[in-house]
């Protein structure tokens, strides 16, 4: 391979002061007209010391935030493997659709007569979204995956409560995604983990033994962290309805099932998704997200209110709904977000399924390729993401971080490491649907290089990066004694 | 990561199958985690202890480690009252990496005493590691 051709250089990055550091008192960045009118006096329980701000001029600020922004590395920089957690490319028709005014500037409390635009884009996207999952009863209110899952959690609570019957426990397998456990515990559920079987996928005889009566219901992660799909889903499904639970299916995997599986029909009662990973919105430090939840029918009830609903010609917010968990966020949600996906939907159009099945090719394309480089941490065909290990580096005493950080001197994002946790050193990789093949071969042979210099010059591994603006980072007295004030 | 060979085993401690120690001192228990454990985790950043006058049973969890890889649960490898929490480890969660074994998280009083005996002795805890 020829290194020059991989995205990694260096170059010159400016340093950058906090903006305390920066600046002089007085300096301004704009000047405000004279007033014309007389002052008044304030009243003086009112006064106090003002927010410290840096005296500061316009260029000051704007190279500020620019330098900083160059220290990043997003999505619009390059490829951003980071399993779990689909980032893939946000198509800039979204972020123009989003920003037209009507929609952009349309304040929440308007009355509804006024803002029939945005109702209806709400209420679409909630057709859409049932349409995809199967599941056809949605909010759009949550504001990320863990928040949909706590909404889940309050309906599985507000399902069993009208049936008069009290259930304690949940069920979690060991492959389900971190904060499940968490949005359970909020709700009073106490989490009870179920291992996965020797293949990486849940067995319906481990669940049957210790679904019960006092049991609210199973949070099952299909794909799993693993990657893996779920085969016995349908079987599981029927062992916890027979004893009366629910089945919580988070979504966050969507991106290797869409328009392929129906969650309702794989035995789902509750769903999950995240607009900022299936339905292309910005995620992580790119902005709020999004956390749809769709129901069945059944559970329709129990949504949280406010809903846009279709009422002959006309949209409305349905407030008028007494078994509902309440509201779950302020006004409508991250209505921002919902624009972004539903452009995104709109614009894709039937090629939606393509997305989820060009998203499986590449990591299957990847697990091929770098099966006899790394060790598969399952031998299975994998869905959208593929795990890795560092056993057969353990021996050069390289570890999965060696490797994570010798990748951003190639000019990779690290892929996500040491989740999921059932297995040793993970590296967990999920390309998205959105590199090219040049790119993804690019990547692979890049991992060869990498795991190659572990043998011949591991010091290379062991000091990386490089070549970024910061060397390692002592992450460990990040932890331990963190400096939080700026 | 170390080699088996490499590890480092207690003095007078028995062993869980989820690598914590027992220790009896006296009437009461010291508890902690094998070095195994500390070297698995890496660098440990946070230690999450409970209360005195808590009461666990066996295997329940009584706190956990977290280290800049993941978060791990700890679990009672004989049940009974804490008596005592290594407050040292709340400023200093690292002492666990340098020396599990003089670092001890809790003390309890046992309910069952004979609970001990029924923990891994090192040959077995070996025997464990080696898989």
């Amino acid at each position: 391979m020829n290194e020059n051709k991989t995205p990694g250089a260096s170059g010159l990055i400016m340093n950058e002061p906090l903006l305390w550091e920066k600046g002089k008192k007085g300096r301004c960045g704009m000047c405000v007209p004279k007033s014309d009118v007389p002052e008044a006096n304030f009243p003086e329980a009112l006064q106090g010391e003002g927010p410290d701000f840096p005296d500061l001029s316009e260029v000051d600020v704007v190279r500020h935030y620019t330098r900083l922004s160059q220290w990043n590395f997003g999505v619009d920089t390059g490829m951003y493997p980071l399993g779990s957690c689909t980032m893939k490319y946000n198509p800039k028709i979204n972020e123009r659709v989003a920003a037209t005014p009507a929609l952009a500037a349309a304040h929440p409390m308007l009355a509804d007569e006024h803002v029939q635009g945005n109702l209806q884009l709400m209420y679409e996207l909630q057709e859409y979204l049932g349409a995809i999952t199967g599941l056809p009863a949605v909010t759009v209110q949550p504001a990320a995956g863990a928040h949909g899952e706590l909404t889940g959690m309050l309906i599985f609570a507000a399902y069993h409560k009208s049936r008069g019957s009290k259930r304690t426990k949940i069920l979690i397998p060991d492959t389900a995604h971190g904060t499940n456990p968490a949005s359970a515990a909020l709700c009073g559920y106490k989490p009870i983990p179920v291992k996965s079987g020797k293949n990486g996928i849940l067995d319906a005889q481990t669940i049957a033994d210790v679904m019960d009566e006092e049991t609210a219901g199973i949070m099952v992660t299909n794909p799993n962290t693993l990657g893996l799909f779920e085969t016995n889903i349908r079987q599981i499904a029927e062992v916890v309805h027979a004893k009366g639970g629910l089945v919580y299916g988070d979504g966050a995997n969507l991106n290797a099932v869409m328009g392929i599986i129906d969650a309702a029909k794989c035995g789902v009662d509750v769903m999950h998704l995240n607009l900022h990973k299936t339905f292309s919105t910005p995620h992580g430090g790119g902005g709020p997200g999004a956390g749809p939840v769709c129901v069945t029918a059944e559970l329709e009830k129990f949504l949280p209110t406010p809903r846009a609903v279709k009422d002959g010609d006309q949209f409305k917010l349905e407030y008028d709904c007494p078994d509902s968990v309440g509201r779950v966020h302020g006004f409508h949600g991250n209505f921002g977000v919902l624009v972004r996906a539903y452009s995104y939907i709109r614009t894709m159009g039937p090629d939606l399924k393509k997305a989820s099945q060009f998203a499986v090719l590449s990591a299957a394309y990847i697990k091929e390729r770098l099966k006899g480089t790394l060790k598969l941490a399952y031998n299975m065909p994998c869905m959208h993401e593929c795990v890795f290990s560092d056993e057969w580096q353990q021996e050069d005493k390289i570890t999965t971080l060696d490797i994570a950080k010798r990748l951003i001197d190639y000019g990779y994002h690290p892929p996500t490491i040491y989740f999921p946790l059932v297995v040793h050193g993970a590296i967990m990789i999920e390309p998205t649907e959105t590199e090219c093949k040049e790119d993804i071969d690019q990547f692979i042979d890049t991992v060869k290089k990498i795991v190659q210099e572990s043998k011949d010059n591991p010091e290379l591994l062991r000091n990386a990066p490089v070549r970024s603006k910061m060397r390692r980072l002592d992450e460990i007295q990040a932890a331990r004694r963190p400096c939080l004030c700026g | 990561m170390k080699e088996l060979s490499e590890l480092v085993f207690g003095k007078d401690v028995r062993y869980s199958d989820d690598h914590e120690w027992a220790s009896a001192s006296g009437e009461t228990l010291k508890i902690g985690v094998s070095d195994y454990a500390q070297d698995q985790m890496g660098d440990i950043v946070y230690v999450e202890l409970p209360e005195v006058g808590d009461t666990f049973a066996k295997g329940d969890e009584f706190g956990s480690l977290e280290s800049v890889k993941a978060v791990s649960e700890l679990f009672l490898p004989v049940g009974g009252e804490v008596v005592a929490i290594n407050e040292a480890l709340e400023d200093e969660p690292e002492l666990i990496n340098q020396d599990p074994y003089t670092n001890w998280i809790i003390e309890i009083k046992p309910s069952d005493a004979s609970e001990l005996e029924q923990l891994l002795t090192e040959d077995a805890y070996r025997e464990l590691l080696k898989g």
